[in-house]
């Protein structure tokens, strides 16, 4: 019978291979005199020796597959199990004490590591202390009799399963037979699963147990679509999973072919495909995946990253870096989005009983207005790097914008006075999340270039459910006609000024929803980059004549459910 | 007995990569070989031991070679320093 576990879908894909436990042994052992010596000392000189040797072969495969900067460390190992000091002090300890190599040692090496550890002046020294736990551990296995994962010797198809992947751990793994990851800890956003994301391998994470559930060498299936993992799967299932991998596969490969594709629908309406992001790092997945623009970066990483307010010129290069990476098409920059969940120990905010309600975004940037105009600086500066939008995040109101818009448009008069050269075609539009916002779009529309949905927190207001309580999650409904009617009334009141609309939320890569907004005339669809070529091979298929009849019924339905049947029934 | 003294120019003084080969070109040697930094003085074939100098930039060492092949040890070594970026 095989054991079926759910965990968060990471990275898609499906793989069926062998487990591989990244998993630290039990490296536990009794404190012990001994009487005979020689005999410690001989079993401290065969555990060093052994570990050089499986170290070497780490080094080579580590070069073969990975490089020489990660064989390095394996170098660096190396030469500190061939230390004739270490060695000393260890044969000291031994005959002095008649202590067991075990107990000597693990009290020479804690000795060197707590030394490195508190040379806090030297970062470098300090990480070398992990290079001495590292290879610690190793000697230790040696002396125990212990088995001791080492991921660069990974040489059959295998799915890696840990408590959690660090960096160090990702580095070693050969690529070439590392199938998948599977992790107890983790979210789609921690650094195995982007990791895996970047690697094109499936991984489920947050799997709580798995690495107790799981066995070395158990057949695992990897299920990265829906986030689930099967152990020692029935022939059935692994036929079934079969199908679907290569189902997968298939998809995967037209869907490459799209990657420079204009998105049209079947009856040739072109409409945008955007990806979000978070850093500048990001781009360079939004232009493998085909990218046709930038529909929203976040700023807050510059904010949420740092130790201090950023500087002008710190968000300068961040920004320019952006908008001439993705070379003439367009970038939408956020301002400031802090607040709510994100807070920043530099910039001590209120308790608030409702911090989605209270003080955040664009609410403390006309307020704290020498953090919102060094921003403007910085974006502004950017803009003669390539395309440039700049939209504000949590508008309410008429007011609210047009105060945000003057406030712009002082400190690009300032700059353009002060000799700098700014572009000057940059789009000024806003975030549409609040549903006051969302009712007088229409007047918006005058003074907003144009606007952006933001489905996440305009579900989360408009059915008063926070998005992270898990007691009403079953009020996020992003299908349900009252929020459709609200994009629909976003959409038509941009059209009615001449104005574009996209939407920069999870929705507008969501294969239910797609159909709907094209029928409704959404401008732009911003998504994660992995999720764009999918979304441009569904566009491909719909016409938007066709769509018109299921935009009135979706409208017209009366709940969530209804509306997706509506979809279904399409059978795209 | 061989003696040179060097100055370190490199940033982050005698770190991880540079440490680690210095102290195998050492070890290829019979020679004694030792660092002296601040009044301490450590095997240089010793990682642990030249990593606990934690020798930082513009520190002035003294790299001493005693044996049978004092010579070229040091030859050696002071080529591994200009080579690594530890010292001109």
């Amino acid at each position: 019978m095989s054991n079926r576990l759910d965990g968060i879908a990471a990275s898609n894909g499906i793989a069926i291979a062998k487990a591989y436990m990244l998993v630290d042994p039990d490296l536990s052992f009794e404190r012990e005199n001994v009487s005979d010596v020689d005999h410690e000392i001989g079993r401290v000189h065969d555990s060093f020796s052994e570990s050089a040797k499986e170290l070497e072969v780490v080094k080579q495969r580590a070069l073969e597959t990975l490089g020489e900067e990660e064989a390095n460390v394996f170098d660096a190992h190396i030469t500190i199990l061939n230390d004739p000091e270490l060695l000393g002090a260890i044969e000291q300890k031994i005959k002095d004490e008649q202590l067991n190599a075990e107990s000597a040692v693990t009290d020479v090496t804690d000795m060197y590591i707590s030394m490195f550890e508190q040379m806090t002046d030297n970062a470098y020294m300090q990480e070398r202390a992990g290079d001495v736990r590292d290879v610690t551990k190793r000697v230790m296995s040696h002396l125990l009799g212990v088995k001791l994962p080492s991921p660069a010797l990974i040489d059959s198809k295998s799915i890696v399963v840990a408590h959690d992947l660090t960096p160090s751990d990702t580095a070693q793994l050969n690529r070439d037979y590392v199938k998948g990851f599977v992790t107890d800890i983790g979210g789609r956003t921690s650094h195995s699963a982007i990791m895996s994301r970047t690697l094109e391998i499936p991984a489920v994470v947050g799997i709580e147990h798995v690495t107790k559930d799981v066995q070395d060498g158990d057949t695992l299936i990897v299920d990265g679509i829906h986030g689930k993992v099967i152990i020692n799967p029935t022939d059935d299932e692994v036929s079934e999973y079969n199908q679907m991998a290569d189902q997968y596969a298939k998809e995967q490969a037209e869907w490459k072919l799209l990657k420079n594709a204009d998105t049209q629908s079947a009856d040739g309406r072109h409409v945008d495909i955007a990806a979000n992001i978070g850093t500048p790092d990001d781009l360079d997945g939004v232009i493998d995946n085909g990218g046709e623009a930038i529909g929203l970066f976040r700023s807050e990483f510059l904010y949420m990253n740092s130790a201090e307010l950023p500087t002008e010129d710190e968000q300068f290069e961040a920004y320019k870096k952006v908008v001439e990476g993705m070379d003439g098409h367009q970038v939408v920059i956020r301002t400031m989005d802090i607040g709510g969940d994100k807070h920043l120990p530099y910039l001590p905010l209120p308790e608030e009983m409702n911090p989605f309600l209270g003080y955040r975004a664009i609410r403390i940037s006309l307020d704290r207005q020498e953090i919102f105009r060094t921003q403007l600086r910085a974006l502004l500066r950017a803009s003669k790097f390539g395309k440039l939008a700049i939209m504000f995040p949590m508008i309410a109101t008429v007011d609210e914008f047009k105060e945000a818009r003057k406030i712009y448009d002082e400190e690009r008069s300032k700059l353009i006075d002060a000799g700098q050269s700014v572009a000057d075609n940059i789009e000024v539009g806003m975030m549409m999340e609040i549903p006051a916002a969302v009712l007088i779009a229409d007047k918006l529309a005058k003074y907003a270039d144009f606007f952006s949905i933001g489905t996440n927190d305009l579900i989360q207001y408009s059915f008063a459910a926070d998005r992270g309580n898990e007691h009403v999650s079953y009020l996020y409904q992003p299908y349900n006609p009252s929020l459709l009617r609200l994009i629909k009334q976003v959409i038509d009141s941009a059209h009615k000024e001449g104005k574009w609309a996209g939407m920069c939320g999870e929705m507008a890569g969501d294969q239910i929803a797609v159909p709907i907004l094209l029928g409704m005339g959404l401008d732009e669809f911003s998504m994660s980059a992995s999720s764009i070529l999918q979304t441009r091979s569904l566009i491909k298929r719909l016409d938007t004549n066709e769509l018109n009849s299921l935009v009135d019924s979706a409208l017209d339905a009366e709940t969530n459910e209804e509306v997706i049947e509506l979809v279904h029934q399409l059978n795209l | 007995m061989e003696k040179r003294d060097f100055k370190v120019t490199a940033e982050t003084g005698i770190h991880a990569r540079p440490a680690t080969i210095l102290v195998q070109t050492a070890s290829k040697f019979s020679s004694d070989v030792t660092l002296q930094y601040e009044g301490k003085s450590v095997n240089l074939k010793s990682i642990m031991g030249v990593m606990s100098l934690g020798v930082g930039q513009n520190a002035d060492v003294t790299i001493t070679a005693e044996g049978q092949d004092e010579k070229e040890a040091l030859d050696a070594i002071a080529e591994t320093m200009t080579k690594e970026g530890l010292a001109d």
